[in-house]
Order: C-alpha cells, then structure tokens, then sequence
C-alpha cells in the first residue's frame, strides 16, 4: 500500500524547507536537539559517576580526558544543552497555563531564551574557574 | 447517550479518557511532573559539579558520600533519567515510521535509559556507603 500510486501521488503538506526560519521556530528545534543531546551526555555523567566509585587511578585518567581540551569543549557544549533545555522547558511551563502565548511574547521569549542560555553558561564556567 | 451514527466512541471510552494508546495524558502529565522535579534539581547538580571542578578524587568521593548529597544525586538522576526516557520516546514516535525500525528504537530508548540510571545509581550508592 505505500508504494501504491494513490499513496504517493498524494500532495505533500509544506515541511520544514519551505519556511523561513522564525525564532520560536528555531528555539524549538534546538530544545529537541539539546534535549536529544543531554540524553547522549548522560553517558559522560554516569561515567564520571561511576569512575569516582572505581578508585583513584580510574578516576584521575577520566578526570585528565575531562580536563583535556577536547573534554572541556564538549563540557561547556553539555553545561549550554543544559542551561538551554531548562530555559526551554520552564517557557514551554509557562505556555502550559496559557500565558505568554502571544506572537510578539513569543518571539520575545525564544530571543530571551538563546541570550540567556549563553550568558548563564559563561557565568557558570567563570565562577568554576573562581572558585577554584 | 450518543445516537449519532458518527459516534463511534462508547460512553465508557469517553469517560475514561484514555484514547487508542490506553495511556491518556500520562505521557505528557510525567514529563511535566520530571520537568518542574528537573529545575531545582538540574541546579543542584550544576552548583555540585561547577563546586567540584578541579578537586582531588578525595574531595569528590567525600561530597557525593555526604547523605544529603548523595540522595539528592539519586533524585537527579532517577529523575532526569524518566524525563530523557519519555523524550527520546517523543523524538523516536515522532520521525520513525517503520513498525519494525520504531519498535526496536523504543526498545533500544528503555534499555539505554535503564542502564545509564542503575549505572549512576550504583556508583553513588558505592560512594555513599563507603566503597
């Protein structure tokens, strides 16, 4: 049946390369994709977990990977998802009373939501590096 | 009730509420109750980890022994775990639409969730009670 010709001869809606992006838009891609990336990132918090219960040697060569370049690059990645999925999620709180529905609101909000999850995170980093 | 011919529900059905996959809003009320659960607690994980960065093997050991810290990093986890469960579902329902490739990737989504939260869990539990 899906290959029948009345199946694909059926008009296709518009999909997602016909719009142009707009923020609320954009805003909720990248809720799915940080979402989607934290669940991968939980690998890294159940190994760092788990190396700190295996002993000081384990711990210390997960620590180095950690503290590397590349490892720190991928933890400030994983510390954005976060920020940005939590700043993500409580706008989608919000939209579930029903508030803050409008365009305008909307647009303001998806706005706030990029420029916040950045400026937290680099807060965040600065005071790990502070207090330190 | 209904005489409408158009009325296929019955009134059982209707008052239940449960729609054709039998779960109703179930899927959507956890992922709101993980979520609101999620804010002060993704906080607390944040403060713990940026607080710990750069410390001794020592120094993490003692804070995810400390009680407080360690059922606390349960909640996260446990937690977080049921959240990106009920996510990577959504993200799986939503672009898969092979029975089979879907099945699998459902199946797949709860054994990874399963094992990346019992794995965690187990760590801090060895921690907290001194291994």
């Amino acid at each position: 049946m899906a290959n029948s010709n009345a199946s694909s001869n059926r008009p296709l809606s518009p999909h997602l390369s016909i719009y142009k992006p707009i923020p609320t838009m954009v805003m909720s891609i990248v809720h799915r994709i940080t979402g989607a990336a934290l669940y991968f990132g939980t690998i890294l918090l159940a190994w760092w977990l788990i190396s700190a219960a295996s002993g000081e040697a384990y711990f210390e060569w997960v620590n180095s990977f950690f503290g590397s370049f590349i490892g720190r690059l991928i933890l400030f990645g994983y510390t954005w998802a976060l920020v940005h999925h939590m700043l993500g999620g409580i706008r989608h709180l919000v939209w579930d009373t029903g508030r803050a529905l409008e365009k305008a609101t909307a647009t303001k909000i998806a706005y706030a939501t990029i420029s916040a999850s950045i400026v937290i995170t680099v807060i965040l980093w600065v005071i790990g590096y502070t207090v330190n | 009730m209904s005489g409408s011919i158009n009325q296929l529900r019955t009134p059982l059905s209707k008052v239940r509420g449960l729609g054709s996959a039998k779960e109703g809003t179930d899927h959507f009320w956890r992922q709101r109750l993980t979520a609101i659960a999620n804010v002060p607690l993704i906080l607390f994980f944040l403060w713990t980890v940026i607080s710990l960065n750069g410390a001794s093997h020592a120094d993490v050991v003692a804070r995810l022994s400390s009680p407080i810290v360690a059922i606390v990093m349960l909640m996260v986890i446990i937690v977080g775990i049921v959240h990106m469960k009920l996510g990577m579902q959504t993200i799986i329902e939503d672009y898969v639409h092979s029975n089979r490739t879907k099945i699998v990737l459902l199946i797949l989504n709860i054994f990874f969730a399963f094992t990346m939260g019992l794995g965690a869990c187990f760590a801090i539990l060895k921690l907290a009670f001194g291994g």
